[in-house]
């Protein structure tokens, strides 16, 4: 057949399903035989199939560039609409945080392990040995740093762990929009066979158990722990966490076993993304106790501290015991 | 044909046809979006200005918003294109054609902490000139593509005129560089038709200038089945 006739026999055909396109995605659904078109959406699947028979007959003939190319066009937006995404996900989130997003960390269990002892390992060494050597501290936090963190710390504050200026909400969008950023460097950088992912957790490790350790030595402990408590099993285990997924990318590069590295990848990239998932929404609620909770002053420091224990221990059970029965 | 061309097989047993985007197109796509998203913020911050603490409070979660979602909220649900890819006439696709969802679109763009590094774009661009389908690390590990969303090609117009029957035989490959010839005509300049037509001398004999245009047309229109 040549182009000509090809043109006259199908062209009715093809234009009736690119107005079929044209249409308004609601009005697509809605339409049980669409007047302007004359194709009923029960016969959609079917026109397409014809549609992609035309075009590979019309590619294997070496039909002309152009007609070629509008059946290629039309193909892939028909492609879209049949392959595209189906509604009906909304239940989806609480399964997640109910079943999927424990169990998914627990599958991981030994890189969860790994990040952790990046992580809590340097902040607790530090922790301890800063109590006899308190200007140890200098070799990781440059003494202006420290200077503003004594200030934030002043057992004299209106407040805990904030300047007296500072508004709750202000801080609590600075926690998010800081802390979560970390989260991201710290996932991110893992896809550099997992380096980024180690030092981001050695560093922030480092970081956090350098000015611990030395607010105690200091005599500032008690503002400072009443403060952190109530977040820290949150914020911590959420960097960790994203350590973990971070590091999951980087197993996948380093070794991707029977897969090419770029398929273990994107393998590696599906629960990887998933725990940010969790791990963003930890970042969310500890921001949320950081910006509200932390600061008040008007409950002493056991009532912080027995707050603070029962959330670790509200985490831990979680990430332990939740969604064992509808493990997947 | 060309090697931006990517071949993606669908579940029908054809393959469609995506045109990849390379660095510049994306990176001026990138410069839009950063400069809406820079305008916004400023806009946002003169507001708010009134609003003190509670005011910086909105314009940080707005920072924060811009900055990891605006790509991902645009991607997943106005047909895989930002603003800026938008009018760069780019769209964001999985590998095998169909748009992106919440996870890949997540993915790829989380991983521009990584691609930005160590600054603007560099591992980014050293990623996209290093494999064959332009993907930065992001896309690679959210196995996404980003695509050239095709202009409405013009419908088939090869110009009306008498068949010539081509004196020697045509090769497939070699007809249909004959027909896209014919096609172009309507679109480069009389001159540089008349250029071309005269390099095919086997098949336009003494003929020059506009009558080689002509014989050409008229053996498109042969081959096409007119006339």
């Amino acid at each position: 057949m040549k182009q000509a006739a090809f043109e006259n026999c199908y062209r009715d055909e093809i234009d009736r399903f690119e107005a079929w396109l044209d249409l308004a995605p609601k009005q697509r659904r809605r339409m049980k035989h669409d007047a302007t078109t004359g194709l009923a959406t029960d016969d959609v699947p079917a026109a397409y199939r014809h549609l992609c028979q035309l075009m590979a007959l019309a590619r294997d003939r070496q039909y002309s560039p152009d007609l070629v190319d509008r059946l290629n066009h039309l193909v892939l937006r028909g492609h879209h609409v049949l392959y595209g995404p189906a509604g009906g996900q909304r239940t989806r989130l609480l399964a997640f945080l109910a079943n999927g997003f424990p169990a998914l960390v627990r599958a991981e269990r030994l890189l969860v392990l790994a990040a952790a002892l990046l992580f809590f390992g340097p902040l607790l060494l530090l922790l301890v040995a800063l109590q006899w050597h308190p200007d140890f501290v200098l070799h990781f936090v440059s003494p202006d740093q420290l200077a503003e963190y004594e200030e934030m710390y002043d057992p004299a504050n209106a407040r805990l762990g904030q300047r007296d200026s500072d508004d709750n909400v202000m801080m609590f969008a600075f926690y998010i929009w800081n802390n979560v950023k970390i989260g991201i460097q710290t996932f991110a950088t893992g896809l550099a066979f997992g380096l980024g992912s180690v030092f981001y957790l050695l560093f922030n490790g480092t970081v956090i158990g350098a000015i611990a350790g030395y607010l105690t030595a200091v005599g500032h402990g008690e503002p400072f722990w009443s403060f952190v408590a109530g977040h820290s099993a949150m914020e911590l285990i959420a960097i960790v966490l994203s350590g973990a997924a971070g590091m999951k990318l980087g197993g996948a590069v380093i070794a991707p076993g029977n897969l090419s590295r770029k398929a273990a990848l994107v393998e590696a990239a599906r629960p990887a993304i998933r725990i940010m998932y969790g791990a963003a929404l930890m970042f969310l609620l500890a921001a949320f106790i950081e910006g509200f909770w932390s600061p008040l002053k008007a409950f002493p420091p056991t009532v912080k501290y027995a707050v603070g224990l029962a959330l670790w221990a509200l985490v831990v059970a979680y990430f332990t015991m939740a969604g064992r029965s509808r493990a997947t | 044909m060309l090697d931006t061309a990517r071949q993606v097989a669908t579940p029908e047993g054809i393959e469609i046809t995506l045109r990849l985007a390379g660095p510049v197109p994306r990176a001026l796509a990138y410069l839009l979006d950063l400069l809406i998203r820079g305008a916004a913020l400023i806009a946002l911050s003169i507001a708010v200005s009134a609003l003190g603490q509670f005011g910086m409070a909105i314009f940080l979660l707005t920072a924060f918003l811009l900055e990891w979602l605006y790509p991902v909220v645009f991607e997943v649900l106005a047909s895989g294109a930002t603003p800026g890819k938008r009018a760069m006439g780019l769209m964001v696709l999985n590998d095998d054609g169909t748009p992106v969802r919440w996870p890949a679109s997540l993915t790829r763009n989380l991983l521009r902490a990584l691609d930005f590094l160590p600054f603007f774009y560099f591992i980014g661009l050293l990623a996209m000139v290093i494999n064959s389908d332009f993907k930065r690390l992001g896309d690679l590990a959210a196995n996404t593509l980003v695509v050239y969303r095709e202009h409405k090609p013009l419908k088939a117009s090869i110009p009306e005129s008498a068949a010539a029957v081509p004196l020697v035989t045509l090769s497939l490959s070699e007809q249909r560089t004959l027909l896209d010839f014919a096609e172009r005509t309507s679109r480069i300049t009389p001159e540089r038709a008349a250029e071309l037509a005269e390099i095919v001398s086997p098949l336009v004999g003494d003929n020059t200038g506009q009558a080689a245009v002509r014989q050409i047309v008229g053996i498109a229109n042969h081959l096409a089945g007119r006339g």
